[in-house]
């Protein structure tokens, strides 16, 4: 379990990785919470590590804008954990105690978690259920997409080989915003066999006027839902099961594992997703954005 | 000001154990911390990436070629040194350290490479070129026993290492006249215990007058009949293969008696680089390739009459033992034998042990060894019985436990002590099982799952060799070459100051043998602990071993510390000599050892490290007769463990203690997810040596058992290829699984058979739970219509349960 030879540099600026990552032969590094392992394992054998952690632009975290909150490529896990502006973004709090363990979150990064888009991963999730903006540098410039665009497949993402995901910014919340999360997994911090992320906005009197679902764990990448029709089915747990059962035969389609069989992971989102659902819309209704 | 400051601060923390503030403190000596020959390489194994193939060419060319690369060594180099492995039965199922002709499982070494570093070794180790024929595999016992089986072992003619039918007691006409017979078959799964440091071995062959000689260091600890395995594969006498083992050993559980073909591979990489050569494993070999305890497949019949009462006994054993019937394999059939009836008195019982060989990692100890297969197939009968005869699984066992001790099963056993019925009331009044029955009803009631599960187990220390002569037929048996007991070594010596030093052998994996040792070297000398100091070491050149030595099996209670005894015992014997020439020349027979000093019973005393001074200082004073040696090396070989007899019957164990467990869960019954409510657990394990130990030792066998009842499995596709090769797959569990309630406690009915009265404990809830938590869990889902017979049990495995009870 040793990596195969390769070459690190850790470069001052943006621009001197992008250069680096010219060639496409580069990897970049910030956590290496998921990289480092699969370099051990040899399943992975850049030519150049680009570590990302020198740069001083890509370390910046904080509010953005009027309702964003922004964090770089090279902010660990758990400072994000501990800063009080992302409870601005009521998900952040919620999902980040299921990230790994906090050891691993001391080291990994948020927008590392992003670019590696495991399926099951919480961060992805939140970021498509939130929509949020991520920020690409590669050779042809600057962009910005949208989460659920960013991700395209299992671990295959809109960037390229040259590219370096520079930051993400997620939108914080406003009046009538609710929130659920939840996941079930073999054991505390492990890959969730099946996790719901939610939102949901209600009006002044109360009516829900928009609500997102997204499911992970459950295909090849945290998949997104207007689930606003779904909730008009119910407001209790009980009540929307049903539409969450046939929500969960549409959207769960991984071909599962001895963890858990694809039946085993549509009986969990279906529990989870009406469970959490209901709670969301009860926190917006009560004004409360979380607990 | 500070250091004022500091002194006066409470301490922050007491180590419970003598060994703990080194080990925090970064300060332990395990191998990879030890550099003992300068120039040592480095070696990486080149492993089978199929789980049955044949090998029709490994070319070494590119390896040997690549800068930094000392020698690599492969099949040729192991067929043309090495003998097969001496085995415990006459199976014709040769095993090397390497694949020579074929390859039997994902992980079987097929070549080394030496480099200058484990870098380099792994990059070269990519360049041996193996060329394979992939053959059929098989993984489980049951696919292994079938007639059209792939053949492993193409001289065996078969699968099966070995098969022994035994019968004890008029079992046929028990059956006949049964009022009742109740047969289940039942499974039991294949994990590990996942020790936190891997393998470590540093190997170093040099030729020598007289020939080769092999100089080893490896974190193995026993058992020491491996010793001759290891020197009889490398074609030497055991008396040129010297063997150190580091103090600090990282955990084992029994599965680092594995390592012993590793020490013999590694001896002839160094033979061809012409260094010392160390290889360290990592985890991905280590789930792969190292050892777990055996999978089982087993069908138990019970015997009753109209009372309940279990009349006779048959069990039918097929244990899963990997590719090779590596020793001590089959042992995991016979650890338990002479205690195979548990706790209840049946006096007529069958066996049928098989062991059979599949493309799947070699078995070998694991903590609990036989114990956890053997009573999750008769505990889960014994709830499976009350089941079918409409009586309380608790009221059944208390009708059928043994009451009266010693006691004699059928199969030879001699169960030294215990009060089985006083335990189970304890665990049951600790369970507080009237709560725990509302906590049901209040569950069913809302339409959840709540189950309660009761394990009671005879958990045996201090292993009887002789066992192992059981797997091969009394006639086929060499008059004169009986194997038996279990002997152990203690050194002991005081130093001109009056210091004790304690010197193990006993290789312990993290047990904490030095905090024991000590306290009751003190205990039994009279000295404050102050007075007295343990060193581990194990070095076969120097320190006495037998083939029994090592840390297995749970013998630290009853053996080793009998010799630390015995040991003092003999120290004391001189001390009270010499002091007797400081008082008078009292009759040193009336001198008490107390407080440190050596007294006359009308209370005169003199300094016990004055008494020490004199056998330094003035020998010539000591009586005559009384040697000037503070030096003592004692013995403990209890003779209740004899050979097997040539009707079969053996005392398998020296003690036999007990555990009585009970365990309650709760199900969500939307995720069904199992999370454990509370478990109370009684142990009775003899004297109490150390509280803090026991419980340590209690709670870690627990989740021991939880990691194989609920996480851990050794899984395969149906391909051969293990599926549960790192940690993302197989799954221990972590503190966040271990929050349950747990309520421990003790009855203490001391052994007759060793001088504290201890017994050994370190097992005991490995093999309880794992039964206690299925009972538990077939108890929730009884009113659903759903047999449980096998484990793990989670979420997963609920759901198809469900899943196909719908689909009948």
């Amino acid at each position: 379990m040793k990596a195969a030879p390769f070459a690190y540099v850790r470069p001052p600026t943006l621009d001197d990785v992008l250069a680096e990552l010219a060639g496409g032969d580069g990897k970049v590094l910030a956590g290496g919470q998921s990289l480092v392992p699969v370099l051990a394992m040899r399943l992975g054998r850049p030519a150049t590590l680009i570590d990302v952690t020198a740069v001083p632009e890509l370390t910046e975290h904080g509010p953005t804008g009027r309702s964003g909150y922004r964090v770089a490529a090279a902010v660990r896990q758990r400072v994000v954990e501990r800063d009080p502006a992302a409870q601005d973004v009521p998900l952040i709090p919620m999902a980040m105690p299921f990230v790994g363990h906090r050891e691993l979150r001391s080291r990994g990064t948020v927008c590392g978690s992003l670019a590696h888009a495991d399926p099951a991963a919480e961060l992805p999730a939140v970021a498509c259920c939130l929509d949020a903006q991520v920020e690409v540098s590669g050779p042809g410039g600057a962009r910005t997409v949208s989460a659920q665009e960013f991700v395209t497949g299992a671990m295959t993402t809109t960037a390229g080989p040259e590219d370096v995901l520079t930051a993400v910014t997620f939108p914080t919340a406003g009046p009538g915003d609710g929130f659920g999360f939840a996941e079930i997994a073999r054991r505390h911090g492990d890959f969730a066999l099946a996790g719901v992320v939610c939102r949901v906005h209600v009006t002044g009197s109360g009516a829900v006027d928009s609500a997102v679902l997204t499911g992970f764990g459950i295909s090849d990448r945290a998949v997104t839902r207007d689930v606003a029709a779904l909730l008009a089915t119910g407001e209790r747990e009980e009540d929307l099961r049903p539409a969450t059962i046939e929500l969960a035969a549409e959207m769960v389609d991984t071909g599962g594992d001895t963890h858990g069989s694809t039946g085993y992971r549509r009986r969990l989102f279906a529990v989870l997703a009406a469970r959490e659902l209901a709670r969301a819309l009860r926190r917006a209704r009560e004004g409360r954005t979380t607990t | 000001m500070s250091d004022m400051t500091a002194e006066a601060a409470p301490p922050r923390w007491t180590p419970s154990r003598d060994e703990d503030a080194a080990l925090v403190a970064g300060r332990g000596r395990f191998l990879d911390d030890l550099d003992p020959l300068p120039g040592t390489l480095v070696a990486a194994v080149v492993r089978s990436t199929r789980p049955h193939a044949r090998l029709l060419s490994v070319d070494l060319s590119r390896a040997r070629a690549h800068p930094g690369v000392a020698a690599v060594i492969g099949p040729d180099e192991v067929r043309a040194a090495l003998r097969p492995f001496p085995l415990s039965t006459g199976a014709a199922m040769p095993y090397l350290p390497t694949g020579v002709d074929k390859v039997r499982f994902v992980g079987e070494p097929i070549a080394v490479v030496v480099a200058t570093d484990r870098y380099v070794a792994e990059d070269a180790a990519e360049l041996v070129a193996v060329d394979y024929e992939d053959l059929p595999a098989v993984s489980t016992a049951r696919s292994g026993l079938a007639d059209d089986a792939p053949l492993l072992h193409d001289d065996a003619g078969s699968n099966v290492a070995t098969d022994r039918t035994f019968s004890f007691g008029d079992l046929d006409e028990r059956f006949a006249a049964a009022a009742h017979v109740v047969t289940r078959r039942y499974e039991f799964p294949r994990y590990s215990s996942v020790p936190m440091e891997c393998y470590s071995v540093i190997a170093h062959w040099t030729e020598q007058d007289g020939g080769p000689f092999v100089e080893a260091w490896a974190n193995f600890h026993g058992p020491f009949s491996m010793v001759p395995v290891m020197a009889g594969a490398l074609r030497i006498p055991t008396s040129r293969l010297r063997l150190h083992v580091p103090a600090d050993i990282g955990g084992s559980f029994g599965i680092k008696a594995g390592i012993y073909p590793y020490v013999v591979l590694l001896a002839l990489a160094s033979k061809h680089a012409g260094t010392p050569v160390r290889w360290t494993e990592d985890r991905v070999e280590h789930l792969t390739a190292s050892s777990s305890g055996a999978d089982r497949a087993m069908e138990f019949s019970a015997a009753l009459d109209a009372e309940g009462t279990i009349t006779a006994l048959r069990a039918d054993l097929v244990d899963n033992v990997g590719a090779y019937l590596r020793p001590p394999e089959p042992s995991t059939l016979y650890r338990c034998f002479g205690n195979i009836t548990g706790p209840y008195r049946i006096d007529a019982v069958g066996i049928r042990a098989r062991a059979v060989v599949t493309n799947t990692m070699p078995t070998g100890l694991n903590r609990g060894f036989g114990g956890q297969q053997l009573y999750f197939g008769l505990e889960r009968l014994l709830d499976d019985v009350a089941a079918e005869l409409g009586l309380d699984a608790v009221e059944l066992r208390r009708r059928n436990l043994i009451t009266s001790f010693p006691h004699e099963t059928a199969t030879g056993g001699v169960y030294d002590s215990g009060d089985y019925l006083a335990a189970l009331d304890l665990a049951t009044k600790n369970a507080d099982l009237p709560e725990l029955e509302r906590r049901r009803e209040e569950a069913r009631a809302a339409g959840a799952h709540y189950g309660i599960g009761t394990a009671l187990v005879v958990d045996p220390s201090g292993t009887n060799i002789g066992y192992v002569g059981l797997a091969t037929p009394a006639e086929q048996r060499t008059p004169g070459r009986d194997k038996s007991g279990s002997t152990e070594h203690v050194r002991m010596s005081v130093d001109p100051q009056g210091v004790v030093t304690v010197m193990l052998g006993s290789v312990p994996q993290g047990q904490g043998h030095a905090t024991v040792a000590r306290k009751v070297a003190a205990q039994r000398l009279g000295l404050p602990l102050e007075q007295v100091r343990c060193v581990i070491d194990m070095d076969t050149a120097t320190t006495p071993w037998t083939v029994t030595s090592g840390s297995y099996s749970s013998r630290f209670a009853p053996l080793v510390t009998s010799a630390v005894v015995a040991a003092a015992d003999t120290v004391a014997t001189t001390v009270r000599a010499a002091a007797s020439t400081l008082l008078d020349d009292v009759d040193p027979d009336t001198l008490v050892l107390a407080d440190g000093e050596v007294r006359t019973p009308d209370g005169r005393g003199v300094k016990f490290r004055h008494a020490a001074g004199v056998v330094h200082w003035d020998p010539a004073a000591l009586p005559p007769g009384v040697p000037a040696r503070l030096y003592a090396e004692a013995e403990f070989s209890p003779r209740e463990t004899r050979a097997a007899t040539a009707d079969d019957r053996i005392n398998s164990s020296l003690c036999y203690g007990f555990v009585a467990e009970i365990v309650a869960v709760r199900i969500d019954p939307d995720t069904l997810e199992i999370s454990v409510d509370r478990v109370s657990s009684v142990h009775d394990a003899g004297t109490v040596l150390d509280q803090t130990l026991l419980d340590g030792q209690v709670y870690g066998a627990l989740v021991h058992g939880l990691g194989g009842a609920a996480y851990e499995e050794f899984t395969h596709a149906p391909s051969g290829q293990p599926t549960a090769a790192t940690f993302l797959d197989y799954l221990c569990p972590t503190s966040a699984e271990a929050g349950f309630e747990l309520l421990t406690d003790h009855v203490v009915s001391p052994s007759p058979l060793t001088p504290l009265g201890a017994k050994g404990c370190g097992e005991g809830s490995s093999m309880s739970f794992p039964v206690a938590y299925a009972n538990a869990v077939a108890d929730a889902l009884a009113p659903l219509g759903i047999d449980i017979t096998s484990l793990p049990l989670h979420g997963e495995v609920l759901h198809q349960l469900l899943h196909d009870r719908k689909d009948a």
